[in-house]
């Protein structure tokens, strides 16, 4: 019978909405065991938010000063030992996750599944490669456990009213030094909703021109209450934040709703968007890609186009309908 | 100062990333008969780092390496061209899992005593993302991964992380490994001189069997299929009509 050890990603306040994700796809082979591990240096409120997810049976907290902030050369080790009894550890396919548990696998002497997108069983898995051209059906041995990351995007997170107990441990293992946390730089945001888990994205690409013009998209975001994302031509040129990309070396997000905005439609951005509800294609050339997979299209110059949108949607906002 | 003697960067031959490659009709594998071949994007990212350390006098020599088939050396030719110093091929016509990739690195690392190896994030065919960390944790050094910028003050490297909250500055003790994103440096164009210069600087082979590794092959592919389609959509004329589209979705 399957057990499962889930990582979870936070901040060392709040659990990052992955986790619960994780959840999702564990509980779809219907193991024995989901437990989630939390690291960090007090790991209270973020252990509470991990026992409500519907579905974990158990939480362990494991405490150290150490744990402070995320590091994958000082998280795996705690991993590996507290894996033991575990057939399956997960972690979700954000960096961190991406970062964590490729090194948690080779500690562990396993390989490690990328980017599960679905669980046939508990051994069978769906993932992933070529930008998205293509899926692999691939079987993990059952004599050795499962290391894998969960695409976040292919699974609805699990609701939070469950009540699992939580327990404490602490690790044996010697931590090493040579990896430390210097800082965290983050500039975007500007209280808009976390591009990873919003419901609805408005995008820019390099047809919005300038970081000057880029204030276009935000606006747009902000009439929709949405998140702000970007290509990697926007990203390069420095008109957004390299955390608003959005494709298969950015952001896979999947949001109900997902405005593209002078982005052309280059198969790495398309690789980032294909699970979203309703796509949403604003450009000046009919024949951009994009067109090929949007649920609506409208040729159109952006310049003119989104603030016009942007009035008509926040005019509807405002009248409440 | 010299702050490391030998760099190794590993080159992955990959479809070319302008190429839209699809699933073979019959679900065997990928149609790549005929298609472009080129370094991966991420490894041309890390030579490039590589040699602008060399130029700053921070290490003895850049050591370009592949794990694959004879038809690789078109890559690492290229990674001569562009600036390493020698090459390494380790031949082998199996498809390794990045766990066997990373196992053949430790061996290079040790034969060359190399105490850096920057290498791309991801391969842009496999999509993995693993081969840097596991090399790491089997090294038992430090990772700084998806990395978009990079320095070296005595035996301490610091880096400048993509990670999803934004830039995180991490600080490691060398030796280490470095994974790069795609704006830690633009790769230099190769001259045509240097593609001919490139000729005559060393590559040598070596096998997976002289490395003392096993190919073990964990996981089972039981098929490969294309995603699914996207139904098409409709086109509008003008933002009114978009508005009532995005109304009839239900979505706004
Ligand atoms: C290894 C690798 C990884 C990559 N990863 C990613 C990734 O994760 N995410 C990503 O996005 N890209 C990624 N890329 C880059 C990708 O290939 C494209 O280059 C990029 O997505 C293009 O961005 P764009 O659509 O904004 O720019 P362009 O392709 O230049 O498109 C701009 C569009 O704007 C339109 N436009 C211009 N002016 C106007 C106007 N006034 N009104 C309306 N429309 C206008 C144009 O018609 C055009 O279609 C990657 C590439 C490589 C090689
Ligand atoms: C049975 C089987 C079938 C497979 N079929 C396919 C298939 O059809 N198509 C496919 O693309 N993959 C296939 N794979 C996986 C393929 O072998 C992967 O490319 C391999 O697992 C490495 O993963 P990656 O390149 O995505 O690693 P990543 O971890 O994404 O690579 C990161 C970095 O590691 C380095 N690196 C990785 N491999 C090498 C190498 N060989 N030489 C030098 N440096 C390297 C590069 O610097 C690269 O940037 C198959 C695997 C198996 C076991």
């Amino acid at each position: 019978m399957a057990r499962v050890l889930i990582v979870a990603e936070h901040d060392g306040r709040a659990l990052n909405a992955s986790t619960a994700k994780c959840v999702s796809c564990a509980a779809s082979f219907a193991p024995s065991a989901i437990d989630i591990a939390v690291f960090a240096s007090d790991g209270g409120a973020v252990a509470a938010q991990a026992a409500a997810l519907e579905g974990a049976t158990g939480v362990i907290r494991v405490d150290h000063p150490a744990n402070e902030n995320a590091l994958a050369a000082v998280a795996a080790p705690q991993i590996a030992e507290l894996s033991a009894g575990y057939t399956h550890v997960f972690g979700p396919s954000t960096t961190f996750g991406k970062d964590l548990m490729p090194r948690v696998a080779a500690l562990l002497g396993v390989g490690q599944l990328s980017d599960i997108m679905n669980a046939e069983s508990a051994w069978r898995f769906k993932r992933p490669f070529y930008a998205g051209n293509a899926i692999l059906t691939v079987e993990a041995p059952e004599d050795r456990p499962v290391v894998a990351t969960v695409r976040t995007a292919s699974y609805q997170a699990a609701e939070d009213s469950g009540n699992a107990p939580i327990s404490q441990r602490t690790i044996e293992t010697e931590l090493p030094t040579h990896t430390r946390y210097v800082e965290l730089r983050s500039d975007s945001g500007g209280g808009r909703p976390d591009l990873q888990t919003a419901s609805r994205v408005v995008s820019g690409g390099r047809g919005v021109g300038s970081s000057e013009n880029f204030q276009i998209i935000e606006r747009l975001a902000d009439a929709l209450g949405a998140a702000v994302g970007a290509s990697r031509a926007a990203v390069d040129a420095g008109y957004a934040g390299n955390d608003l990309q959005v494709g298969q070396t950015g952001k896979i997000i999947a949001p109900d709703l997902y405005i593209a905005v002078g982005i052309s439609g280059a198969i790495q951005h398309l690789t980032g968007i294909k699970d979203a509800g309703v796509i949403v294609a604003i450009n000046k050339d009919s024949e951009a890609p994009l067109f090929e997979v949007a649920d609506i299209g409208l040729v159109a110059d952006l310049f003119a186009a989104v603030p016009e949108l942007a009035e008509a949607l926040g005019e509807q906002a405002r009248s409440g309908s | 100062m010299t702050v490391v003697d030998t760099i190794l960067v590993p080159l992955k031959r990959v479809v070319d990333a302008n190429v839209r490659v699809r699933v073979k009709p019959d679900g065997s594998g990928m149609a790549l008969d005929g298609v472009k071949m080129s370094i991966n994007p991420f490894d041309e990212i890390a030579l490039e780092e590589a040699l602008r350390i060399r130029e700053r006098g921070e290490t003895g020599e850049v050591v370009v390496v592949s794990i694959g088939t004879q038809v690789w050396t078109q890559q690492l030719r290229a990674g001569l061209a562009m600036g390493a110093d020698r090459a390494i091929l380790v031949e082998t016509d199996q498809e390794l899992e990045p766990l066997t990739v990373a196992r053949t690195l430790m061996a290079l690392v040790e034969r060359e005593h190399s105490e850096l190896v920057i290498l791309g994030k991801q391969a842009i065919d496999g999509d993995n993302n693993q081969t840097g960390q596991m090399l790491a944790a089997i090294w038992g050094r430090p990772q700084a991964c998806f990395t978009s910028h990079l320095r070296f003050s005595d035996r301490v490297a610091t880096a400048m992380r993509e990670v999803d909250a934004g830039l995180e500055v991490i600080e490691v003790d060398l030796p280490a490994v470095v994974t790069t994103d795609l704006r830690l440096n633009e790769p230099r164009y190769t001259k045509l001189p240097d593609i001919l210069k490139a000729k005559k600087k060393p590559l040598q082979t070596l096998s997976l069997a002289e490395l003392n590794v096993d190919p073990e092959v964990q996981f089972r592919v039981l098929g490969i299929e294309p995603p699914p389609q996207r139904p098409s959509g409709v086109k509008v004329s003008d933002v009114a009509e978009l508005v009532q589209a995005l109304r009839q979705k239900g979505v706004v």
